[in-house]
């Protein structure tokens, strides 16, 4: 380190690191709240954490339901193992953790005891793919790769707020077990603004375009959205195709979108391998269809940890790496690959 | 909270005397079915069957209630065998059960049998999980105590074990959630028969003091003879009438029990057993009861 002039650099802000734009409308821990409304409907809701009810906004469930909440400790294969077995006599639980204990660390659990016997248990996992700069620890960047392997198991990665609360309710109804990609504390509410519905298993567009079409899932929708907009200042239409059911995937609706002479983008908070971008290219390939996909997604490393709005910009997912990279996959741009700047603080 | 950890009415009539014969006999129609089976699968894990069939006598018989007409009965006590290769002893006490008939056992792990080899739910009636992968039980357990006590269902959940999978740590995650959570409506049963797949469970993994274990854990734990059909029945009546935490029964079982050219032979995870010994082994068996 050589710098006289120390400039201020983002810091890390541990696990409460929001990805939300300075300024963008928030709705506070929609999850839990959504889970509120759903369970003074039904009595059989219940709620399971691992030691981290406070850090999955299902503390508003706890606090709201004291005698429907269990608390499992800091033990994830028994956390799903029991949700299992309260679905067993017949309860509907909501078992929250980090995406990566549940996945990494309890998927024999999930796989065995809730997905094989076709439960209705809903395992809610939060800090899915890049949502914390806290490090590979936390950072569940395969997630879905993981997931999408495993027989029976429905998985939802929602945009925003509006997604979450209206996905909770198609969680519960569905017979079989889900997973819920979780966006928790300030979550950025936009869809809102669209004529949308969130329907289990359905893809939606959400804006229109002749020249390019972003296939996006999660998160990534935001910044497709916002990518868009900005790409219609240069005169670039820009479809967006929101994917909020990532299995079983709407494939009618990505061949519809893809069988075109479009610029085909898939956009995912996940790493490149296993996740949207390589279903959407099976999807294509297996239909027959020889479109080209231009994946954004993390790419096949383990992450550094830092400041998110840095992270985000150094791994291609800001809005401004997506407009840079659709801009050089149209020719227009110089640099394939999006530079960041500033430089990252762990460069 | 609704809390209702009120005991169920125990099913068992008669004096200690005639519930121990009932049982012995029960035991024995299990050893049977299962040295059965294992003929027809030529190998197996007919040593533990062997081993355990006392164990699963008691329970069947004497403690849980169900109705084998009807396994979904949401009122019946739930039995897990969280060690799924016990399969074929789980059958053998089904069939004794009136759960599944008798005649279907020769079935065992053929194709299309809703009786293969390892246990799972989604094929064999009375099956409520389906095992293999070990350590699994306990936690599924804990789930299914909790919601009964929470709907006010005074059904209790047994869970069978095995001293091997005290290896697992999901095992004990369970362990601690069981006794935080004051489950007293939970009873497992840790079948000890000191030995695991790569050989004597002392050699893989030191579990000993396993009794010790569980009383650390805040479990009630009781250590029998589990083939003393007589000890088996006063601990399971102990076990039955504690509250407060759950209960655990730790069974030192001897594989091959009941049949004494099993129970001599080098003790393996797997046993094989050679065409012309299945009838000299249910001879012996035969010996053995009228003993």
């Amino acid at each position: 380190m050589t710098s006289t002039t120390p400039k201020k650099r983002l810091t890390t802000s541990a696990m409460i690191a929001s990805f939300a734009d300075p300024g963008q409308r928030t709705t506070s821990a929609p999850f839990g709240h959504a889970l509120n409304r759903l369970a003074e409907q039904r009595p059989e809701i219940v709620g399971l954490s691992a030691d981290l009810a406070k850090y999955t906004d299902m503390h508003v469930f706890r606090d709201a339901h004291p005698d429907r909440f269990f608390q499992m400790g800091m033990a994830e294969q028994s956390l799903l193992g029991a949700a299992a077995g309260m679905a067993e006599v017949g309860l509907v639980p909501f078992a929250s953790t980090y995406s990566v204990f549940a996945t990494r660390r309890a998927y024999d659990f999930l796989c065995l005891d809730i997905a094989e016997p076709g439960l209705n248990v809903n395992v809610v996992g939060a800090l899915p793919g890049l949502t914390t700069g806290y490090g590979p620890s936390h950072q569940a960047t395969e997630d879905l790769a993981i997931l999408r392997g495993c027989p029976g198991l429905t998985i939802v990665d929602p945009c925003d707020s509006v997604d979450i609360e209206q996905a909770l309710p198609a969680l519960a109804d569905h017979p079989g077990p889900t997973y819920l990609r979780l966006l928790r504390g300030a979550v950025p509410t936009v869809l809102d603004e669209y004529d949308y519905r969130f329907e289990l298993g359905r893809a939606a567009e959400l804006r229109t375009g002749r020249d390019v079409v972003l296939i996006s899932t999660g998160l990534m929708t935001m910044r497709a959205l916002q990518a868009a907009a900005r790409l219609e200042a240069d005169h670039v239409d820009v479809a967006v195709l929101h994917v909020p059911t990532i299995k079983p995937l709407d494939t009618a609706a990505i061949l519809r979108a893809a069988r075109t002479d479009r610029l085909v983008v898939t956009l995912e908070n996940h790493t490149v391998v296993g996740g949207l971008a390589e279903a959407v290219a099976s999807t294509l390939a297996f239909a027959g269809a020889t479109t080209r996909v231009v994946p954004i997604a993390l790419p096949d490393e383990f992450l550094a940890a830092g400041a998110l709005p840095t992270l985000h910009d150094r791994y291609g997912l800001s809005t401004d790496a997506v407009v840079a990279r659709v801009r050089a996959e149209l020719g227009g741009g110089s640099s394939p690959r999006w530079a960041a700047e500033p430089a990252p603080a762990t460069a | 909270m609704t809390s209702l950890t009120t005991p169920a009415a125990a099913p068992r009539t008669g004096d200690r005397a005639e519930r121990i014969e009932r049982i012995r006999r029960a035991a024995h129609r299990i050893r049977h079915n299962a040295l059965d089976m294992g003929e027809v699968q030529g190998q197996g894990y007919i040593g533990q069957a062997l081993g355990v069939a006392d164990v699963l006598a008691a329970v069947y018989t004497d403690q849980l209630r169900y109705r084998p007409e009807d396994p979904h009965w949401a009122g019946r006590d739930r039995f897990l065998l969280s060690i799924g290769h016990y399969a074929i002893a789980l059958y053998a006490a089904l069939a004794e059960a009136g759960t599944i008939p008798a005649a279907e056992l020769e079935t065992y792990g053929s194709d299309d049998s809703r009786l293969p080899m390892s246990a799972m739910a989604s094929y064999t009636p009375g099956v409520e999980i389906s095992g293999g992968s070990l350590g699994h039980g306990l936690a599924v357990a804990t789930g299914m105590a909790l919601g009964l006590r929470h709907q006010g269902n005074g059904a209790r959940v047994f869970d069978l074990l095995s001293d091997g999978e005290l290896d697992e740590g999901s095992t004990w995650e369970a362990a601690l959630a069981c006794a935080h959570h004051g489950l007293d409506n939970v009873t497992a049963i840790v079948d000890v028969n000191a030995l695991q797949a790569d050989g004597p469970t002392a050699g893989v993994l030191r579990t000993e003091p396993v009794t010790d274990k569980w009383r650390a854990f805040g479990w009630h734990a009781l250590r029998v003879d589990g083939n003393d059909v007589a000890a088996l029945v006063d601990a399971l009546d102990e076990l039955r009438a504690h509250r407060g935490s759950p209960s655990v029964l730790v069974c030192d079982t001897r594989i091959g029990r009941g049949v004494p050219l099993l129970e001599s032979r080098e003790k393996a995870h797997f046993m094989r057993v050679e065409q012309h010994e299945w009838q000299i082994a249910r001879d012996q068996l035969e010996e053995g009861l009228a003993r």
